[in-house]
């Protein structure tokens, strides 16, 4: 059991930290059309998200390997039940990775629009469907013996279209943040006052979604079992409050730093819902895939414990350097005097 | 169609589609870190706008092969979940792995790479690349892992209802997925020295650039020999191999229908699956299956028809396939054996007809690639993992034929759209041919040192 538990805490962690990493991708590539008034500020947006995204976009493939290799049970199901958003996902990415490439291979005005069009779907999409899927797997899905009741359909439920927004929101305003940090001058305010004016809306939001999660799911079930675990999700409002904070006094890093802990803390007050839950059945709780029913055998979650604990570190060390030497802000300048430049 | 059989194309489509661009990145990932090393080492330009114009090309090449792997990752529990039930105990695990150990290092060093020219020492920028190539070539490993045990499937039980795994150490050191990551990643190799060799014959043809491209020219040639000699040796140990493993593969490469000793290779020959039979075999090399399968000339093969007809791979496209791959292979040694013979000997311009035949060789590689892969995976039919499941067996349950008829058509549409944009860029920068305007490439921090 201690393996499974483990696991579960493996798994959070790569959601949480995928969320982390890839949400100031998406935020930042739905808001490109937005912020980006002509093709300089565009590819500078385009220059602050480049050396990162494929390596944050990693994180998901890499949860999606940890499901598989700890809860192969899980993995199976999750993926065939959520069979057609996970392929519209798949779309989005795949399309928003290729944007970043091809964009700036072409001088075309019509070439580039279409690319900036396939940016922002491509970042939007991904944004709203893990919503919705969180939404769903917080809430439980129809399982039972007889397999999987849902659609697509289904998926678009209230609660998760709520968790959709939600996740659109805190992506939208991480994103804006980012781009304040990373880049100088007019766009950087600009992408400051974004960030400041959505930021009420995700407020809204973020509380509608805590309220209807007491009637729509039993995450809080774990949370009246053990009080103190609500700790969590105040340090999630408290975050979130941060985020509003230190944006009035000046401080867009501190802000974004927030911003990172109100999403790896969303991601946890979910989790610490779900245990020992992976995916809860909303008909049966029989059929719920637990960290019980659904793992792995205890000797490959040892081998997957071993590597993870060896390498996983390792990569984060990588990374963090990688930040530091792509820290400070990129401006139009040097964007426009590199011909080569994305 | 049900879903098996659209599934089942599904997986072919994209996985083949996939396998466009993963070959050349193996391979010129390798041979731009060398170029960058060269400039590291000599100072010289040429080697700076190798690595730039070669890189580039990579570059574009490498964002489409990226993008289509998480398709192969989701794609087992999306459409085999009972195969990814059923295995993902054992089969997970190379998967998980390669993602941490693998894909990040060449995911964060790529950014470093493309976008690290002035940020990071000189040294540390073609250790980037290099980082790149090494976990490109280490993430063909895991998944050579993975897939080598779905066809020699070691290291596990059967218990609990599902395949569970006892032998970690015998999942990663099973010849089956060794051999076969070494006769892959140099068949990758090939590729990248023909895709070189080519474009530079074609600049060479027009007498662009001429320094340049005869001096990438001459880098290949030797990356080319080297790499098409060796997919043949490790080719050869793959086939003893799969000869020991999977006598139902093997027997449907050779066509052998009848268990017998010291089976003579036909050069010419025709199956004939209908009546279980060859209905064309013609000049014989004698003893030369058993050879090759053993390498003992009266080694007996088993035949055919002492498989169960349900247990056959489909023959034609296996023999064909072979047959094809084998003869490419060939093809490629003799090329680059005169490759590097002219290019050494600075001979390349006086023979304008060999230059024009390496710009045509270029998609061959590709193309002997596909056929290795409808070898080893449409030869290991009827079953996903080889004696254990079959594919009929693994496929996801709770998903319609109206899903994955739209997926398919889907990934058909998207894929066609991004491979004819990713192929028109290609030829449109590698006809343009490296910037010759040095003060327009940003040189590396550390240029003065």
């Amino acid at each position: 059991m201690e393996f499974q538990i483990i696991w579960f805490v493996l798994w959070g962690v790569l959601w949480g930290v995928y969320f982390m990493l890839d949400g100031f991708v998406m935020g930042a590539g739905i808001l490109h059309n937005v912020l980006g008034t002509t093709d300089g500020e565009k590819r500078v947006m385009i220059n602050t998200i480049g050396p990162v995204w494929d390596g944050n976009e990693v994180w998901l493939v890499t949860a999606g390997g940890a499901t598989f290799a700890a809860f192969p049970t899980t993995y199976a199901l999750m993926f065939s039940y959520l069979y057609t958003a996970l392929l519209l996902l798949l779309f989005a990415l795949i399309v928003r990775g290729v944007s970043y490439e091809f964009r700036g291979k072409e001088d075309g005005d019509g070439w580039k629009k279409g690319w900036d069009l396939a940016i922002m779907v491509g970042n939007f999409l991904p944004a709203l469907l893990f919503g919705v899927a969180f939404g769903n797997i917080f809430a439980g899905l129809p399982m039972d013996a007889a397999g999987y009741h849902g659609s697509l359909l289904y998926l678009l439920n209230p609660y998760g279209l709520l968790t959709g927004v939600l996740f659109v929101l805190l992506f939208l305003v991480h994103g804006a943040l980012y781009l304040a940090v990373k880049t100088t001058g007019d766009l950087s305010s600009r992408a400051r006052a974004t960030a400041a004016r959505i930021w009420p809306a995700l407020l809204v939001v973020a509380v509608a979604f805590l309220a209807y999660t007491r009637f729509a799911t039993r995450l809080y079930d774990n949370y009246l079992a053990t009080p103190f675990l609500f700790v969590v999700p105040l340090c999630a409002v408290a975050a979130l409050l941060g985020i509003r904070l230190f944006l009035v006094k000046g401080k867009p890093l501190i802000a974004f730093a927030a911003s990172c802990l109100t999403i790896l803390l969303v991601v946890g007050t979910g989790l610490v819902g779900l245990f020992p839950n992976l995916i809860p059945s909303n008909l049966d709780p029989a059929y719920s895939l637990t960290i019980v029913n659904s793992s792995s055998s205890l000797y490959t979650l040892k081998i997957m414990t071993v590597v993870a604990f060896i390498f996983v570190p390792i990569v984060i060390a990588y990374k963090i350097w990688v930040y530091r030497v792509f820290r400070g802000t990129v401006s139009i300048d040097e964007v426009m005097a590199d011909k080569q430049a994305y | 169609m049900d879903v098996l059989t659209l599934s089942r194309l599904q997986f072919a489509a994209t996985s083949a589609f996939h396998f466009i661009f993963v070959p050349l990145t193996l391979g010129l990932s390798i041979l731009t870190a060398y170029m960058e090393t060269r400039y590291l080492a000599t100072n010289d330009d040429i080697y700076l706008r190798m690595t730039k114009f070669w890189g580039k090309l990579f570059l574009i090449n490498f964002a489409l092969g990226v993008v289509t792997g998480i398709t192969m990752e989701f794609q087992f529990g999306m459409n085999w979940a009972e195969y990814s039930r059923y295995v993902g105990d054992i089969f997970g695990a190379p998967l998980a792995i390669e993602a941490t150990v693998a894909f990040f290092l060449e995911s964060v060093f790529i950014g470093v790479w493309i976008f690290g020219w002035n940020k990071v020492s000189k040294k540390v920028h073609a250790l980037s690349i290099w980082l790149v190539a090494i976990a490109t070539n280490l993430s063909g490993l895991w998944i050579l892992l993975a897939n080598g045990w779905m066809q020699h499937p070691v290291g596990y039980v059967l218990r609990n209802g599902r395949a569970e795994m006892v032998d970690f150490l015998a999942l990663v050191t099973n010849p089956y997925g060794l051999i076969k990551f070494g006769h892959q990643i140099v068949s990758g190799y090939t590729v990248a020295a023909f895709f070189v060799m080519g474009i530079s014959a074609w600049h060479l043809l027009r007498k662009n650039e001429t320094e340049f491209f005869k001096a990438s020219f001459r880098m290949a040639a030797v990356f080319g020999l080297v790499s098409t000699v060796l997919v043949a040796v490790i080719g050869d140990v793959h086939a003893v191999e799969v000869a020991k493993t999977q006598p139902s593969k093997f027997a449907a490469m050779e066509s052998v229908w009848e268990t017998r000793r010291g089976v003579g290779l036909n050069l010419l020959l025709m199956p004939d699956p209908i009546n279980e039979c060859n209905s064309v075999e013609q000049i014989c090399i004698p003893k030369a299956v058993s050879m090759l399968a053993f390498h003992t000339p009266d080694a007996e093969i088993k035949g055919l028809k002492d498989i169960p007809k349900d247990e056959r791979p489909p023959v034609l496209p296996v023999f064909y396939s072979f047959r094809t791959m084998v003869g490419l292979g060939t093809l490629f040694i003799l090329v680059s054996i005169a490759a590097v013979f002219l290019s050494r000997r600075d001979l390349l311009e006086k023979y304008p007809l060999f230059l024009r035949l390496l710009v045509f060789l270029i998609p061959l590689p590709y193309l002997a690639n596909q056929f290795g892969w409808i070898v080893a995976e449409m030869g290991r039919q009827p079953w996903i993992v080889y004696g254990v499941l079959k594919t009929s067996d693994a496929v996801s349950r709770s998903v319609s034929v109206s899903q994955v008829m739209g997926s398919l058509v889907g990934f058909v549409l998207l894929y066609g759209f991004l491979g004819v944009i990713d192929i028109y860029l290609l030829a449109k920068f590698a006809r343009k041919g490296p910037d010759n305007d040095l003060s327009a490439i940003i040189k590396p921090r550390g240029q003065e040192a």
